[in-house]
């Protein structure tokens, strides 16, 4: 995983509420068994038509936004089903960052596990910035925690742990074997409801 | 961190908090600092979709799974739900198959694939093979991990990231969730037309896709009590369609007497005891505090069917499909989905919904297909036949399902109604295997997403309950279900 410290880029916005995972990535595409490689199916059918030709409305289509590596979009980005296909997706497509007013929370936790960083901002900031999307730019900086655009600079929270993953890159699995006497201790006397261990 | 346990444990305390307690196997002792807590997992139920990528990972790092008697597999999102002898269509629905079985025999895992009798959609037969226990912690990579949470257990959906990550470790770090209650009150006219899913539609109608913003929902109320497993797991099922993490109703009599005799349940004596354990301490503390309160009223409850993209888009059958200022009260990214929303639908506002047509028929899912849904279906078909503008189908949740079903002939009413009677699996709930609407078609759907293309590109979904979609069948178009009953 690429470690995030910060980013700067314009804008990519998709003006639409509750964008559900089966959008992000449709479950056709889900049949592969690699980790890498979802580019083309992001965003498939809003992307292509039945044809598979480009839909020249539909910004990720725009040659002037390709280069853009921040999402700007509405509350409740990632509902729905709890594929990590769909970040993968967003992830090889070069989208760094997610500025959103919220997000579903399985989704929100997937980001982290594979250095997508996703941003909480108010609706007013939100607001601002959809009708600014053609020409402002973002600096993220996430040592600081702060996301700076034409004269604002604003704080966002993340958690100790997810900061950590993002700029370090982690292994959690290895970072977890770390805590093998508590995890055989837990089997070992406290296993009242660990029911296939009684 | 004991010390702190034992304090908390004498505060009044949720049935999410006890659950939680017992399975916290290390805690940051600074919990202002929103650090992650390291819960162990009882239960890890696998399929082949989500799960290649966490095993390939597993390989990469020269990594084993640490508890594979806890690690149980089924195939359910591509296997095709006729002609099974028949090689698949879709190679690389095949393959991905064929990857959980080679991983499950690496890595000594339990699978029950396309041909074992206890095959079927992994919610389905957790609580079948009496995996899904009382008081105990399940994960999954699919979030609708949360029906579990209809026996008392905390279950939640999880990404592949976190598959590999309780396969190498049987722990996974979580934030602690919110915890919200959904008081479900009135008198349900708890006849043959009304549902358990018509009650859950209408909490996601009243709180939204994300009014349940990643919390543990525990369910509570009158109505519950007198529910059976089938009807408290649809109602858990649909949890996270309002963006709740895991749905949770507390362990009663009804609960117990379902576990009895399961194939992996405790039996006997050790039953008995965790049963006397469980009924004991595994509901909230009378005081005890959630973080929101909800209350529903269910006494004048009708049919309720989506109109829409997302399951918050609902209203009862006697309604008209909704005007974009009605439905969003104001709210401009609402309007801005309705309009899309009636568009992707084809859909009039004004229009009684009883006056669309409908081309498919769909009976099944992790949300309903299990056999008190095939019977109440089965009584709205009985004598009657499918609409000639119709094609319906029924695909029980599970082989087990099938094979009851089939024991009380439910088969040949649906079949002598013209009903395709099919092998179990996730089927069209979501389209990866061979059942898919084709582009325009219109679906009374027994599932649980709406969203755009979900059952096959261009598709057109609505949500409803069994005896409705039935009703639908029969009529070929939306029907109020207590006109037929």
């Amino acid at each position: 995983m690429t470690p995030f410290k910060s980013i700067s880029s314009k804008l990519i916005p998709i003006d639409v509420i509750n964008i559900d995972t089966d959008q992000i990535i449709p479950k056709q595409f889900l049949k592969l068994v690699q980790k890498t490689g979802y580019d083309k199916f992001l965003f498939y059918d809003w992307r292509f038509d039945k044809d598979g030709n480009p839909k020249r409305e539909f910004v990720l289509n725009n040659p002037s936004y390709r280069d853009r590596t921040i999402l700007l979009v509405r509350e409740n980005f990632g509902s729905g089903s709890s594929r990590e296909h769909a970040v993968w997706a967003l992830r090889d497509f070069g989208i760094r960052a997610i500025v959103a007013p919220s997000f579903a929370d399985i989704f929100y936790n997937n980001c982290f596990k594979n250095g997508v960083l996703p941003i909480i901002i108010n609706h007013d900031h939100i607001e601002y910035l959809f009708n600014h999307a053609e020409t402002v730019k973002i600096n993220i900086d996430l040592t600081a925690q702060s996301i700076e655009f034409d004269s604002n600079i604003i704080h966002f929270e993340i958690s100790e742990s997810n900061k950590k993953m993002l700029m370090e890159g982690i292994d959690e699995i290895g970072m977890t074997f770390n805590f093998e006497s508590y995890i055989s201790d837990y089997e070992k006397t406290k296993s009242t409801y660990s029911l296939g261990v009684v | 961190m004991s010390s702190t346990n034992s304090i908390r444990h004498n505060l009044p305390r949720t049935l999410f908090d006890k659950i939680w307690d017992d399975h916290v196997v290390y805690q940051q002792s600074d919990r202002a600092k929103k650090q992650p807590t390291l819960l162990y997992i009882d239960r890890h139920l696998v399929h082949e979709v989500t799960s290649p990528q966490a095993f390939e990972g597993l390989r990469i790092k020269n990594r084993s799974v640490r508890r594979p008697n806890l690690t149980f597999a089924t195939m359910d999102h591509n296997v095709p739900t006729s002609n099974r002898s028949l090689p698949l269509v879709d190679n690389t629905s095949a393959m991905q198959m064929q990857a959980l079985k080679q991983n499950c025999n690496d890595f000594g895992i339990t699978l029950y694939d396309m041909d074992s009798p206890n095959q079927g959609i992994v919610h389905v037969i957790g609580p079948e093979l009496g995996l899904t226990l009382p008081g105990s912690t399940i994960v999954c990579g699919d979030s609708h991990t949360s029906t579990h949470g209809a026996f008392g257990a905390l279950a939640f959906g999880i990404g592949t990231s976190e598959v590999e990550h309780v396969l190498a470790t049987q722990c996974l770090w979580v934030n602690k969730p919110e915890n919200f209650e959904i008081r479900i009150d009135g008198i349900f006219k708890n006849s043959h037309s009304l549902t358990a899913k018509d009650i859950i539609l209408y909490i996601i109608r009243s709180i939204g896709t994300s009014g349940g913003n990643g919390a543990v929902i525990e369910y509570r109320g009158e109505v519950l009590s007198r529910f059976s497993m089938a009807e408290r797991l649809t109602i858990c099922n649909m949890s996270i369609e309002c963006g709740a993490r895991a749905g949770l109703i507390a362990p009663d009599s009804t609960t117990f007497e379902y576990i009895r005799d399961r194939l992996f349940a405790p039996k006997g004596k050790d039953l008995d005891n965790l049963i006397n354990i469980w009924q004991d301490r595994l509901r909230s503390d009378n005081s005890a505090k959630f973080e929101r309160t909800i209350s529903i009223d269910v006494s004048n409850l009708a049919p309720q069917i989506t109109w829409g993209t997302n399951p918050s888009m609902v209203i009862d059958i006697t309604d008209s499909i909704p005007y974009p200022d009605e439905y969003s009260h104001g709210n401009d990214g609402l309007k801005k989905a309705a309009l899309r929303a009636l568009n992707y639908m084809d859909l009039t506002p004004g229009v009684p919904i009883t006056n669309i047509d409908v081309d498919r028929v769909f009976i099944g899912s992790c949300t309903n297909s299990r056999l008190q849904d095939l019977i109440e279906a089965s009584n709205v078909v009985k004598g009657r036949t499918v609409a000639p503008n119709v094609r319906a189908m029924v695909v029980p949740g599970s082989q087990l399902v099938k094979t009851q079903a089939e024991r009380i002939g439910l088969d040949e009413v649906f079949k002598d109604a013209g009903f395709e009677w099919r092998d179990s699996g996730c089927s069209m709930c979501l389209g990866m295997n061979p059942d898919i609407l084709s582009s325009g078609e219109r679906c009374a759907s027994t599932s649980n997403r709406n969203f755009e293309g979900r059952q096959g590109t261009g598709g057109r979904t609505h949500l409803m309950s069994p005896v409705m979609a039935a009703a639908a069948a029969v009529k070929g178009k939306f029907t109020d279900v207590r006109e037929m009953l």
